[in-house]
Formats: structure tokens, sequence, C-alpha cells
């Protein structure tokens, strides 16, 4: 069963917001950003909530010794990083050399990776869902790397690189974006109205 | 002081949201259309429920993955029908040797998974099976939560994957780190770059607004089936409209 005042309270919240978002009177406006401030310090301390269940689960990886190092590695960073921000601030030198040292390496390793698996998926396509759409796909997406970058000894392909790609990108490729996009935003309107009205609770209990 | 022009377009929009939400609530009284019957066959929803069906007879797991979406976002939007979709999910797994687990890439997320976790398990009074370790939020960063997320899937075998909510270009990792000779993954998201990475990538892509189907197609409630008509109603209404536009426009009405 779930509780009948929480559902009431998400109900009673979602609609003062909305309400301030469509009529900006100063009633409305001033529970809005009230309600929105409170929102961004419990989704705070949700950050920290999530730091405790990664440690938890890391922590229950290391007492059954799966994956031991890994854990304990992950195990120490975020703790030690969330101790030293403490006590240095967020802006601190220390900080921003483990931002810059170790995080954006890491995130641009990745990132080098994922242009393989991309390049690896895109070579995948025609024998997982064989079909005029995946040989559209693909030879779009060819046709747009080509236009995009300058050929060692050949410089921009004329043509593709000063007429083609643009127009692939601003018609087809804009018009497209469109229509999903004005779905996705009906899908968006439907899923908070779902929530507004109490059919969809993802607060649970 | 509000401009009467921002007032009417306040008064529309307010009056579009109040339509949409009257439709949605008179049209079950008319019809509570059916998949296979009503909804127009969805490829990748139907090996979604296939494998549900399969993971409940094997004993294999099921994995959801919520994505980054702040809650304060629109973006999350997509992680709320990822919420429904795992609360019907399971509910259906809950009795399962090998329950299905939730992961999520922000602190909110994982505790609207876990607390969907618990719901699922109380509906089905199995309260006592809930472990808090099936809701995990792998990662605070994007390529950190992917690679949490996919390491997640790996590590607890499971047989299949919906990933629905706030994806970048990483999700790609995730569903290369998922693939598996007899796993399926179904992905769906907001973000129309992370779409297109997802059809060239996943093996049942989620394209626009089919993102927004999947409750309607797990029963996940009975909004989420008119829902789906109302969209379309609205959807037909905007085809329409830039339709009249572009010929008011070509007539040379509007300048």
């Amino acid at each position: 069963m779930k509780s009948p005042l929480a559902t009431a309270a998400a109900m009673a919240v979602g609609l003062v917001v909305l309400l301030g978002y469509f009529f900006p009177l100063p009633v409305f406006t001033g529970l809005r950003t009230l309600l929105l401030q409170w929102a961004l310090i419990l989704a705070g301390t949700a950050l920290f909530v999530g730091m405790v269940n990664l440690s938890q689960y890391h922590w229950a990886k290391i007492r059954a010794r799966r994956n031991l190092v890994g854990s304990a590695v992950v195990m120490a960073s975020l703790w030690l990083t969330f101790a030293l921000a403490l006590y240095a601030s967020p802006e601190s030198a220390a900080i921003q050399w483990l931002f810059n040292a170790i995080i954006i390496p890491t995130s641009v390793a990745l990132l080098g990776l994922l242009a393989f698996t991309l390049a690896y998926a895109a070579v995948r396509l025609p024998r997982r869902r064989p079909g005029i759409m995946a040989v559209l796909f693909l030879s779009t997406a060819v046709l747009v790397m080509l236009g995009a970058v300058a050929l060692p000894g050949m410089g921009m392909l004329p043509f593709i690189g000063d007429t083609l790609r643009p127009w692939l990108a601003q018609v087809p490729a804009a018009a497209g974006a469109r229509g999903i996009l004005l779905g996705v935003a009906l899908g968006t309107v439907a899923t908070g109205l779902r929530i507004l009205l109490g059919s969809d609770r993802p607060y649970g209990e | 002081m509000i401009s009467l022009s921002s007032g009417i377009l306040s008064i529309v929009g307010m009056a579009f949201v109040v339509l949409f939400g009257l439709l949605m609530l008179v049209l079950p009284v008319v019809k509570q259309p059916r998949p296979g019957r009503d909804l127009r066959p969805l490829r990748a929803l139907s090996r979604l429920r296939h494998a549900l069906s399969l993971t409940v007879e094997a004993g294999t797991r099921f994995h959801i993955s919520l994505g980054r979406g702040e809650i304060t976002h629109p973006r999350t939007a997509s992680a709320f029908v990822g919420l429904s979709a795992a609360h019907r999910l399971v509910e259906a797994t809950a009795v399962s040797d090998r329950p299905a687990i939730i992961t999520a890439g922000t602190g909110p997320l994982g505790i609207l998974a876990r607390s969907t976790l618990r719901s699922a398990y109380a509906a089905e009074a199995y309260e006592s099976r809930y472990r808090p370790a099936y809701g995990r939020v792998t990662g605070l960063t994007p390529f950190s939560y992917a690679a949490g997320a996919m390491l997640a899937a790996r590590d607890d075998d499971a047989a299949a994957n919906f990933l629905s909510g706030s994806f970048g270009a990483e999700v790609a990792l995730m569903t290369d780190g998922m693939a598996g000779e007899n796993t399926l993954t179904v992905a769906g998201t907001d973000s129309v770059a992370a779409q297109a990475v997802l059809y060239a990538a996943a093996d049942e892509p989620l394209i626009g607004e089919e993102v927004f189907a999947s409750g309607a197609y797990l029963n996940a409630g009975p909004l989420h089936g008119t829902s789906l008509l109302t969209q379309d109603f609205f959807r037909w209404l905007l085809i329409l409209a830039i339709l009249g536009g572009t010929v008011v426009k070509m007539l040379g009405v509007l300048p």
C-alpha cells in the first residue's frame, strides 16, 4: 500500500511547480523557486547517499574477494577525494590536480575507446540488422565524416565538404531530429502527467 | 508585470497540459489499448517481453539501467519511464532465484531505484527477498557510470538488459560491454545523438518516442496505454499544424 500522504505531497508539489512555470505570478514563482531549491539540496544529499551505496557494493565485493583490487581502488579513491575536497575545498589546487591529472585523462582514454567501439558497431551493423536503413545509415555516416575532415594530400573534398555535408546536416538530419524531439517532448509531457496524476509513483512506498 | 503575449502563451500552454491530462483520464473509459491488438508491434519491446518470460522460466537475470538524468531536469522523463518498466520487470522476477538488478548514474536515481525495487517486492508480498544491493549507483561521472553498469551486468551474468534514461555517446561502451552470445540489450533514450549511437550499437534500439511506450507494452500501469493514444492524437494535431503553417506561409498569408 503506497502512502496517500506521499502521493498527495508529490502531486501538490508538481502542481505548484507547473503553475509557477506557466503563470509567473509572485506567489507561484516564489513557491516554485523554493521547492526547486529544496530539490537541489535533496539531490546533493542523494549524491552522498549514492557514494555510500557505491561503497556498500564494493565493500561487499571486497568481503567476497571478488575483484578485490579494483573495488579497493574505487573505495580508496572515492573517499580520499571526498575527504580532500572537504578539507581543502573543491577549488583547491590539489582537487584541480586530481581532476586534470586523473579524471580528464581517464575520460579521454575512454572517449578514444568509444571511437573504436562505434566504428566496430558500424561495421557489424549490416550483419546485425541487414536492410536498406543500415546501408543508408552507414553511407550517410561515411559521407559526413569525409566531408568533415581534410584528407592527407587532398584537403577538403569538393562537393562533399562544401555542399553535401551541410545539406545532410541542415535538411534531412535537422528535420528528422526535430521530428524525434517533438515525439520526445510529447512523451515527456505524458510521463510528467502520469506522475502528477499519481498513476506512476517512482517514489515507491 | 506579465506582457499580453506571454500571458496568452502561458494560457495556451496550460490549456495544452490540461487537455492532455483530461484525454489521458477519459480515454481509459472509452478504450484501454492492448499490445498486439491495439498497439502497433514494436520488435524491441516484443523481444523485451519475450526475454522477461524467458528470464522467469530459465532463472536468468534482468538488468535495468536508468542513465544519468538529474531529477530537476526534463531529460529524466525517460528514466521515470524506465522506473515504471523496472517496477513491472521486478514484480515479474521477484520470485526468481536471480532477481533483477537496477543501476543508476546519479544519487537521486539510485534512491528511486531502491524505492522501486522495494515497492515491487512488497506488491508481490516478497519483501523478505529484497536486498538493497539490487539497486546500485555504479558511478557518478558519465564514463565511470558506464563502466560500472557494464561490469554489474557482466558480474551478475545478466541475460537481458533494458536501458532507459538519459545517456550520452558513452552508452555505446555499455551496450558493447553487455553484449554476449545469448544476451539481449534493448535501449532507448531521449537524446538524439545517443539514439544514433544506439541504432548502431544496441541489439534493439528504441528510436524517438518509442522509449516512452515501454510501460504500455509491459502493462506497467493503466494510464500508460492511454497516454500513448493521447500522444498519437497530439502528434497528428502537430503534423496538421505544421502542414497548415507551411501552406499558409507558401500562400503568403503570413509574413
